[in-house]
């Protein structure tokens, strides 16, 4: 089982999030506990720079050699950049979850309180495994 | 509750992710399938694939029983060959695919499919009822294991006597391997040369053990059914559910030449077959490659580029690690070669239609 970093915070989507506690701008990426349920992530499709999204949202994808899930906007705002190097080299998601295989970054407007907390997730996790 | 295979304790020691696959326990991945896939191409993999059903047909007439129960010329075969076959029910649809080993004169073994061999069990020990030959399924007493890779040879010859290089394509021979029974047999299911072990379920531990610790300077890894999925895909092989069902015929599948019109009596399906046989199907097995890098996958329709009408539908589809991009097998209506595309969740990817298997491996 992977570890899960206190200082992010999470979606029961299996998605992680920075920077709630320290700005507007959050960097999403998915948990390395979901790459590795996904298997080598093969294709990422990020949002468009500049689109408006909703939380919840489905904003992309992240398919792997067996399957292909929905990536989702975990909070609303707009994309404000994405992480090319991920495109060009989706195995990133599974090498370095939570560094260089994250997918976008997002300007949040309203608020980010549905988020999990690494404990809250650990025990959502706990409960899938 | 999915029934564990006798090497489950093993493939948890290897931090394997465990899945339901037919109704078995089996092992999906034990790191990166890619890397696994990687290795069989290059060196050799090493699969656990005991949920497999083998099924003997002895007696004086098991031949001639198979013949009639099967497609296939079984009573012709040689003792020590296989054959690639199937049996279908009396409208000609595909109930399973099948290698039937013949392991004496008057003894057999069937290999079927972890979802469908009770079926065929039943199926053979009814359609044998007028023939003096007996139907055991003895898939609970043994296990198989699978040594797939260019380099198989070298590390099954570290542990037998028996001569591997003597045994033909297809063939199978009993051996002692690692100081245990087994039926070696050089078939397999991933487009490499390779060997398939027939064991007791209780060698199955020290036998995996013993290709472990084999393999290990010849760069032998474990390998799972995604990885198997990858590599059977690129070689072209039909697969159970995916390629073949009864709703399908040998011939609509491409496999027509796998149905002998040719042997002595009759057989079940051979009313329904014979006269399709000269009849070109709606639809044919075709390989796709996209040009993008998202994946066709199985159940996705195949549409006519511009209109969109739909053309045919994607039987199995993964990402092509030895070609580096997506592959996949589809049905696709007859006279159609080209202008295709995919619908990949609402957006179409152009595909080219291309000759089947994706990969052959150099002789």
């Amino acid at each position: 089982m992977s570890s899960i970093p206190e200082d992010l915070q999470y979606t029961k989507e299996h998605e992680w999030v920075a920077g709630v506690d320290d700005g507007l701008t959050l960097t999403v990426g998915i948990t390395a506990y979901a790459a590795d349920a996904l298997g080598d992530v093969v294709y990422v499709q990020v949002p468009e720079v500049g689109s408006a999204v909703g939380a919840g949202d489905a904003v992309g994808e992240v398919e792997s050699t067996k399957s292909v899930s929905d990536l989702f906007a975990p909070v609303g705002g707009e994309v404000v950049e994405v992480n090319q190097a991920v495109v060009d080299d989706p195995s990133l998601v599974n090498s370095d979850s939570y560094g260089e295989g994250w997918l976008f970054r997002i300007r949040l407007e309203g608020d980010a309180d549905d988020l999990l907390s690494a404990e809250e997730y650990t025990a959502l996790t706990s409960g899938e495994s | 509750m999915s029934r564990p295979t006798p090497l489950r304790d093993v493939h948890e020691a290897l931090g394997a992710t465990l899945t339901d696959f037919a109704g078995w326990l089996m092992p999906l991945r034990y790191g990166s399938e890619s890397t696994e896939h990687n290795a069989v191409r290059q060196a050799a993999g090493l699969f656990d694939l005991s949920h497999m059903g083998e099924i003997f047909v002895t007696g004086p007439q098991a031949g001639e029983a198979l013949d009639y129960a099967l497609v296939g010329y079984i009573s012709a075969l040689e003792p020590g060959r296989a054959r690639y076959t199937m049996i279908v029910d009396p409208a000609g649809g595909v109930l399973d695919d099948l290698i039937v080993y013949r392991l004496a004169d008057d003894e057999f073994m069937v290999v079927a499919n972890a979802s469908n061999y009770p079926r065929v069990a039943a199926e053979l020990a009814e359609r044998a009822t007028a023939f003096d030959a007996v139907v055991e399924d003895r898939s609970e007493q043994y296990a198989l294991i699978a040594v797939q890779g260019p380099r198989s040879r070298a590390i099954l010859g570290e542990l037998t006597d028996a001569d591997l290089g003597g045994l033909k394509y297809y063939a199978g021979l009993p051996a002692t391997v690692a100081g245990r029974d087994a039926l070696v047999a050089r078939t397999g299911y991933t487009g490499e040369d390779g060997f398939e072990l027939f064991i007791a379920a209780g060698d199955a531990e020290p036998l995996w053990a013993a290709l472990t610790e084999a393999g290990e300077p010849y760069g032998l890894r474990p390998a799972g059914l995604s990885a198997r999925d990858t590599l059977r895909l690129e070689a072209g092989m039909p697969l159970y559910g995916n390629e073949l069902s009864a709703d399908l015929t040998p011939f609509d599948a491409g496999l027509g030449r796998v149905v002998r019109f040719d042997k002595p009596g009759d057989f079940v399906g051979r009313a329904a077959l014979e006269p399709l046989k000269d009849v070109p199907p709606a639809r044919r097995l075709v390989g796709l490659v996209t040009t993008g890098r998202r994946v066709p996958r199985h159940g996705y329709p195949v549409v006519v580029a511009g209109d969109g009408a739909v053309a045919g539908v994607v039987t199995s589809g993964a990402p092509s690690a030895s070609l580096g991009k997506p592959i996949a097998m589809a049905y696709v209506d007859s006279g159609l070669s080209d202008g295709l595309a995919v619908d990949i969740r609402g957006n179409h990817e152009p595909v080219d239609i291309v000759e089947l298997p994706f990969y052959r491996r150099k002789k």
